[in-house]
């Protein structure tokens, strides 16, 4: 579509106005991160990099960076395996209620963080389970499960049956078939659903505070100290940190699916 | 309906097919390849499969003719394993299939969609069947390389499914098939996705393939020119039953039902009053409209011939021919083909409303199984 110039211009400069509206607050935190002075101002007073030296020495940190990608590695790894025998129960087989199982699979990232937290922390202390590493991955599952089960089952319905059955056809079984056919056509988007499911695992807060009991996640760490006027740089450069944690997974999972999907970048 | 003898296409052949995917010629010619007994095929509340008996005979080109619906390539598909018959057997060279899964059946099909592998390249796709019944390397890529040859897709090997044509891709899937050399091959619709040219060198080009390989195509099809021009044999599929079993002059020009007589080629039924004042005998029977000869009222009808009287309703122009639908003045209304050997399409345009008498030789009527046609079948279903 032709457009006047005046009407490029204002589209360009309103793009220009959303962007900074988002990223600029993010910009501020990156550029505090490297800020000489203790107490964010503006201009910066000088560059030095001894907040990370801080960040890096600091036992605190390191643990709950630890903890945070463990909870992440674990919830990614349960949410692939309920996700895809989800996604492949409900397109395989039909049964009574498949549509109603579908949405309840999705459902858990829609329901309150709050709610879901308050749910989960009321049913671990009734069955006495101890709060912890075990209680966040659970607790993250119910909604890690969701991006992996929604890439699945949009690769599975957009793969048509008769791949399988032109395996079966040449002379291949039902586990050379899951293997050689099945399971590669499913790859991509199973990383996809797993690197956004680590993504939303790394930076929820909501839920872990309720179920993690004393352990404190990265998220956790940054919501004790950020109003602490000494730690208000090394918050900063752990916030870079789980920037670039969540960041780099959501961007690999976006180039995978438009790759997967053929559109050329 | 041009209904060309398949031999004339041994002119076109290319090069011979390679060794590897030739079978053996069996010492009987005349064996069973496939056998289908009483095969039936119900899916929740619908037959789709009615109770088939068929026989189809080694290296034989056997087309499935039907609309859809009709339970043809559900036959199919409870051939190559896909669908287990609710109750039958199925018979593969002898060997009773019926309950056997597709990787242990010695068929291969070709998909109306193909159904390439989209994350394997060309030669990965022919290769499949070799590489998971574990044939070595070598022997795998030499066969590859032939199959890929001789459907002149040389050089593909390395490509992506989704970088190549409808065409080639059809060709990819049929040498995946035949890379296996199986004792039958099913087709179903291949050729339904492709334009018409293209369809038109493809049927050639599986017909020559069929005959350098020399084994049984069982292939499936809504056109009916299409069957008529490929197999050797062919069935006409209606709700889920076999009308008429025969080779392509024999169903086109001795339709044995209502239903055959218009689906393979145009009804023209006469029945009722119209057949008791134009034939002079109770039934219902059928004309073929290039059979009929249509003339001047007041021309003499020959000693053999029968004829009637009717005015033109309806003329389609279609270039080498013009299609008549001539109204009876005894009701009802036959079709007439006839050439434009002198005739242009203005002279043709301008028959509309004009008085005619048809004329056809005795020989050339049909007399039909009772039952509806077709088109009252049509009419029933969606009134």
């Amino acid at each position: 579509m032709e457009r006047s110039p005046a009407a490029r211009l204002l589209l360009r400069l309103t793009t220009a106005a959303i962007l900074l509206f988002i990223y600029l607050p993010i910009v501020l935190i990156v550029v505090y991160a490297f800020n000489t002075n203790r107490v964010p101002t503006w201009p910066p007073a000088g560059f030095t990099l001894e907040w990370f030296g801080r960040a890096a020495q600091s036992s605190e940190i390191r643990a709950s960076l630890s903890l945070s990608i463990q909870a992440a590695i674990g919830a990614t790894l349960v949410a692939l395996v309920l996700g895809t025998l989800a996604a492949f129960a409900v397109h395989r087989f039909s049964f009574f209620g498949r549509e109603t199982v579908s949405f309840l699979v999705i459902l858990p990232i829609a329901l309150p963080g709050i709610v879901t937290g308050i749910a989960l922390a009321t049913a671990f202390k009734t069955i006495g389970v101890q709060f912890g590493l075990l209680t966040i991955v659970v607790a993250h599952a119910t909604f890690c499960v969701v991006t992996v089960y929604n890439n699945a089952i949009a690769r599975l319905r957009r793969t048509s049956r008769s791949l399988e059955e032109a395996s079966m056809d040449l002379g291949a079984d039902t586990w050379q078939t899951l293997r050689h056919v099945t399971f590669p056509s499913l790859r991509t988007a199973l990383l996809a659903g797993g690197l956004l499911a680590f993504a939303l695992s790394f930076d929820e807060i909501i839920v872990t505070l309720l179920v993690a009991g004393p352990q404190q996640t990265l998220p956790i760490w940054i919501f004790n100290n950020y109003l602490r006027p000494n730690q208000a740089p090394v918050v900063n450069v752990v916030a870079l940190l789980a920037i670039a944690l969540s960041v780099i997974p959501v961007y690999l999972a976006s180039r995978i699916s438009s790759e997967a999907a053929g559109v050329p970048r | 309906m041009a209904v060309e003898p398949v031999t004339s296409l041994s002119g076109r052949m290319p090069d011979q097919a390679p060794e590897s995917l030739r079978r053996p010629v069996s010492a009987q010619a005349a064996e069973t390849a496939v056998r289908l007994e009483a095969v039936r095929k119900v899916f929740g509340e619908t037959e789709a499969v009615a109770g088939i008996d068929l026989e189809i005979a080694d290296g034989e080109f056997f087309s499935m003719l039907g609309p859809s619906g009709s339970g043809k390539t559900t036959t199919l598909r409870m051939i190559a394993g896909f669908e287990r018959p609710t109750s039958g057997r199925i018979l593969l060279h002898g060997r009773d299939v019926t309950g056997v899964p597709p990787f242990d059946r010695d068929v291969n099909t070709v998909f109306q969609d193909y159904a390439l592998f989209p994350h394997m390249n060309v030669s990965e796709n022919v290769g499949y069947g070799l590489m998971v019944r574990r044939v070595d390397r070598a022997e795998r890529d030499r066969r590859v390389t032939e199959a890929l040859r001789m459907v002149r897709l040389a050089g593909f090997g390395r490509r992506k499914p989704s970088q190549l044509s409808g065409g080639q891709r059809q060709r990819v899937a049929l040498a995946r098939a035949l890379v296996n050399r199986p004792r039958v091959l099913l087709l179903d619709e291949p050729l339904g996705a492709l334009d018409l040219k293209l369809r038109e060198e493809m049927q050639i080009e599986l017909k020559v393939i069929q005959q350098q390989v020399g084994i049984t195509f069982i292939y499936v099809t809504h056109d009916q020119e299409e069957a008529l021009t490929m197999s050797d044999r062919l069935a006409v599929f209606s709700e889920g039953r076999i009308e008429q079993v025969g080779s392509p002059a024999d169903v086109y020009e001795r339709p044995t039902t209502p239903f055959v007589a218009g689906f393979v080629g145009t009804s023209n039924l006469l029945r009722g009053d119209v057949a008791r004042a134009v034939i002079g005998s109770e039934g219902t029977f059928t004309v073929r409209p290039e059979k009929i000869r249509m003339t001047d009222p007041d021309t003499a009808a020959g000693d053999d011939e029968l004829f009637a009287m009717g005015e033109i309703r309806d003329v389609i122009y279609l270039g080498s021919d013009t299609r008549y639908v001539v109204a009876l003045d005894a009701g009802g209304e036959l079709v007439v083909t006839q050439q434009n050997l002198e005739t242009s399409s203005m002279e043709v345009l301008e028959a509309r409303g004009r008085a005619v008498r048809l004329a056809w030789k005795r020989r050339h009527v049909l007399a039909l199984e009772g039952g509806p046609s077709a088109g009252e079948e049509e009419a029933r279903r969606n009134p």
